[in-house]
């Protein structure tokens, strides 16, 4: 009946996940109820969860990504806790079978669930606005991957309470992800979770893709793009491209783990350095599905703030191109140590040395565009400092693994880890929390506060050089990956700075909860009345602050780079506006709970085919297809926003741009 | 002031430097649906891919097992291909009914698409269960968990075309030829037809180069 699931799946005799488990369950039911008691549940159901509106969508993304923030670095600050007490004679505080779950849940939680549904939740309210455009290509779609995403999020923390996680790493390589070696529901967790949420991202990949090439503002041709709506278009192209082969391979684990099937096996033929090869042919470009645009939010806030043009905007492009491409030609570098040969070792060794070049080239951009402008140093400048000085040193030391005898040395060495983390923290996460703090007055109407704010970064700056710098030290010293336990005191006082390191990063992470919450409080005192707190120059600064519904009352007409500016410095000689259009009935998609309903009947599938309980996950997919039908049926697939509606609210964006004007002189 | 000069300074709604692209704004939904749904089957594509290499990779890993030659029968896969190419054919004639508006003919056509295809997974479903009787079923070696892998997973996209096929004739029945149908039903003929195109690499590379002397 119930298929493999029992009461021993729940862990009553570890008291971390137990008690970790109850707080959590607490926390969420303290919150539904205080939502209940407000009386907020219409509004919640009705304007966020079925919301088909981008930038909703986008801002639920960067809430889940917030929350998974913090469970992810609840692992890491384990992992150093552990590694800080369990030297020489003391065992520490985690088991083994436990501390593997950790590491597995940290890289797989902090890159599925807090890095990709950041950037997915940055571009997603970005992009459009930034396209001048109403919505994405297909809003209702836009929800059903939200929910997903949650759906896989949803079972990846299931696993801390009914049941187990992977003991696998990240990316749970066979034969030791294999039934043979991994018999318990830790892996079929970490498999089914990833399939969920990665059907969402190849959806989002569709969705964006079509949007940036078929759905843009009259006048925005390519070359007249931001360059954060090009590296979002060569992200999804490269989510388009790498995520089914990852669907694919996780098939075929699957198949092996519930039917036997021999892909990856020691016996029958099966191959596991196959699953080596095709799990990196995603996982590479995944890199850079994060990375670029991260590079897209950098361009945006440099050049706003250094109230000039980006430098070299085709380079720009023509650098993220490159990188889309290469990206797909570099995988076999990720285990050199295989015995490819020197041939075909060289060759990815030299291909992922090219790929630095388009990298560099946008560093120097990015510093071009600074010299000689008036910088302001801005929370979203500083981290786009912090990024440019911190990439370096995470880009050099990737050059150094691309040779492959120096990677045979260090490979799957705490070096390794300490060069992946800093160019993921140095260019994702500083990227979205630039991101973060740029956008956050576009989305809410007032601006995240500034001091805080630096203090934060100097945390997350601070904390990242005294986490990762003696890592790569002792990589060096020969510690490898993944240690539940440090044999050589010797290595006390680094892994103590990292432990500090950690801390720190803690107290950033603390601050940003402080900040959002001060900044709630204070609002008043930092509204944004105008649209535009930056002085900015794509189009998303030129609607009010938060965007009406439909964005733009008209699509703007676009005319050169830098759509908004040449709006702006026009009007500012005109001393006036641009004449008042005809306005029109505005057509905007329905609302729809189509995609948390599908969400749901995957989540019960999901958990159905993890414990083998074979009935229900029939249901749930019966279940799933009746609702696609049911979508299918409507008749309704818009409502209609009436003219004099529109102009009305219009108007009162006319007349604050036109306060606004009175105020503004051409630049020198 | 002249035109140009206006234009190129934004005081005016027309464009004077027509830069082709993107000029005339977002494109209509009939271009926007059927170019999104393309992305979608170039993705599938590539999930084939994968695939595709597996196979290949794995094709001579018979441990002991039986091979591609003591397998494959290549009169069946004829048959299947025939059916499978001839429901291309119809499914084509079913999307010109539509463009006629012609109730009747779609649907007939429609119908004998969806017949065409249950006899090619019929059939498919005869090899397997064949072979899983001879003891050569996905379990036996490496190169028979990638071919049924590979046959199958195109085998389930079949399927799902099936039901498909059945939802939209349904659809078309209930709804009539209504512009959010016409696009979903191009969309469907997007999808059998990439499943033609995958179908031709199986044959190839699958049947006809494993049966090679």
């Amino acid at each position: 009946m119930f298929g493999k699931l029992t009461w021993h799946a729940i862990p009553f005799d570890q008291p971390i996940p137990l008690i970790t488990s109850i707080v959590v369950l607490l926390i969420i039911a303290a919150i539904a109820i205080w939502v209940w008691r407000n009386g907020w549940w219409p509004y919640l159901w009705n304007e966020w969860i079925t919301s088909t509106d981008h930038k909703r969508i986008g801002v639920m993304y960067i809430v889940l990504a917030l929350v998974m923030l913090v469970r992810g670095f609840s692992d890491a600050l384990m992992m150093r806790a552990q590694q800080s007490l369990a030297i020489g004679a003391s065992q520490g505080y985690l088991p083994p079978e436990h501390y593997d779950q950790i590491f597995s849940a940290h890289g797989t939680i902090m890159i599925f669930f807090m890095a990709m549904p950041f950037i997915i939740g940055l571009m997603n309210f970005v992009m459009p606005l930034q396209l001048g455009v109403r919505d994405v290509a297909f809003p209702t779609m836009n929800n059903v991957s939200f929910w997903l995403t949650c759906s896989g999020a949803l079972l990846v923390n299931l696993s801390l309470f009914i049941g187990e996680f992977a003991r696998t790493g990240w990316l749970a390589y066979p034969p030791l992800s294999e039934k043979a070696f991994s018999p318990g529901v830790g892996v079929d967790y970490y498999l089914v979770a990833l399939q969920i949420a990665g059907v969402g991202t190849v959806l989002t990949g569709v969705n964006f893709v079509t949007t940036i090439l078929k759905v843009r503002a009259p006048g925005m041709s390519y070359m007249r793009m931001p360059v954060f709506c090009w590296t979002t278009l060569a992200a999804n192209l490269l989510i388009l491209a790498a995520f089914p082969v990852l669907t694919a391979t996780y098939s075929m684990l699957m198949l092996d783990r519930y039917l036997g099937f021999h892909f990856f096996t020691n016996d029958g033929g099966g191959n596991s350095m196959l699953y080596m090869n095709l799990i990196w042919v995603w996982g590479h470009p995944e890199v850079y599905i994060l990375a670029l645009p991260a590079f897209g939010i950098y361009s945006e806030v440099v050049s706003t703030f250094s109230g000039k043009p980006l430098f070299g905007y085709r380079s720009m492009v023509y650098a993220t191109l490159a990188i889309c491409i290469i990206s797909f030609m570099v995988w076999l570098h990720h285990f050199f140590t295989m015995g490819a040969g020197a041939d075909v070792n060289a060759l990815f060794g030299i291909a992922s040395m090219i790929i630095a070049v388009p990298t560099g080239v946008k560093i120097f951009n990015w510093l071009f565009t600074m010299y000689g402008g008036r910088v302001r140093f801005t929370v979203p400048m500083y981290y786009a400092i912090g990024f440019m000085l911190t990439f370096v040193i995470g880009g050099l030391t990737g050059v150094l693994l691309a040779m492959p005898p120096v990677d045979w040395v260090v490979h799957n060495s705490l070096f390794l880890v300490a060069h992946f983390h800093n160019v993921i923290i140095g260019a994702v996460v500083f990227g979205v929390m630039a991101g973060y703090t740029y956008w956050f007055p576009k989305a809410f109407g007032f601006t995240l506060d500034e001091r805080l704010g630096k203090i934060i970064f100097w945390c997350w700056f601070i904390g990242f050089y005294l986490a990762w710098m003696p890592e790569y030290a002792l990589g060096f010293m020969g510690a490898t990956r993944r240690l539940q336990h440090i044999s050589d005191p010797s290595w006390t006082p680094y892994l103590t700075v990292a432990m500090i390191g950690a801390l720190v990063i803690l107290a950033g992470i603390v601050l940003t909860v402080v900040q959002l919450l001060y900044s709630i409080k204070t609002r008043d005192r930092r509204r944004d009345l105008t649209g535009d707190p930056w002085d900015g120059r794509t189009l998303e600064w030129l609607t009010l602050s938060p965007p009406p519904h439909f964005n733009f009352a008209v699509l703007p007409d676009v005319h050169g780079e830098e759509a908004y500016w040449t709006r702006k410095l026009t009007a500012i000689r005109e001393e006036k506006l641009i004449e008042e259009p005809k306005y029109e009935d505005i057509e905007m998609p329905l609302n729809t709970p189509t995609g948390v309903i599908c969400a749901f009947f995957a989540s019960v599938t999901g958990f159905a085919v993890i414990w083998h309980i074979w009935w229900l996950a029939i249901l749930g997919l019966i279940g799933a297809f009746a609702v696609l039908v049911w979508y299918a049926w409507r008749d309704e697939h818009e409502h209609i926003i009436p003219a004099a509606k529109v102009a009305e609210l219009e108007r009162e964006r006319r007349r604050v741009r036109a306060e606004l004007l009175k105020t503004l002189t051409v630049p020198a | 002031m002249s035109a140009t000069e206006a234009a190129a300074i934004g005081l005016t709604h027309q464009s004077s430097e027509d830069t082709g692209l993107g000029h005339r704004g977002p494109e209509s939904k009939s271009i926007v649906v059927p170019y999104g749904f393309w992305l979608f089957v170039l993705s599938d594509i590539v999930l084939f891919s994968a695939l595709f290499a597996t196979y290949a990779t794995l094709a001579r890993a018979t441990d002991g097992g039986p091979t591609s030659m003591e397998l494959f029968d290549r009169n069946l896969v004829a048959i299947e291909t025939v059916a499978l190419l001839l429901s291309s054919f119809t499914c084509g004639l079913a999307m010109i009914a539509a463009k006629r508006r012609n109730m009747v003919w779609t649907q007939g056509w429609l119908l004998v698409t969806g017949l065409l295809g249950l006899v090619f997974l019929g059939i498919e479903l005869y090899e397997f269960g064949h072979m899983i009787g001879e003891g050569a079923g996905p379990q036996r070696s490496a190169f028979l968990s990638a071919f049924f892998t590979l046959v199958g997973c195109h085998g389930a996209h079949v399927t799902a075309g099936l039901m498909w096929i059945g939802t939209m004739m349904a659809q078309v029945w209930a709804k009539g030829f209504r512009p959010d149908i016409t696009r979903r039903l191009l969309c469907l003929s997007i999808f059998w037809h990439a499943l033609d195109i995958i179908w031709v690499a199986i044959f190839t590379i699958v049947y006809l180069i494993g049966t090679l002397p």
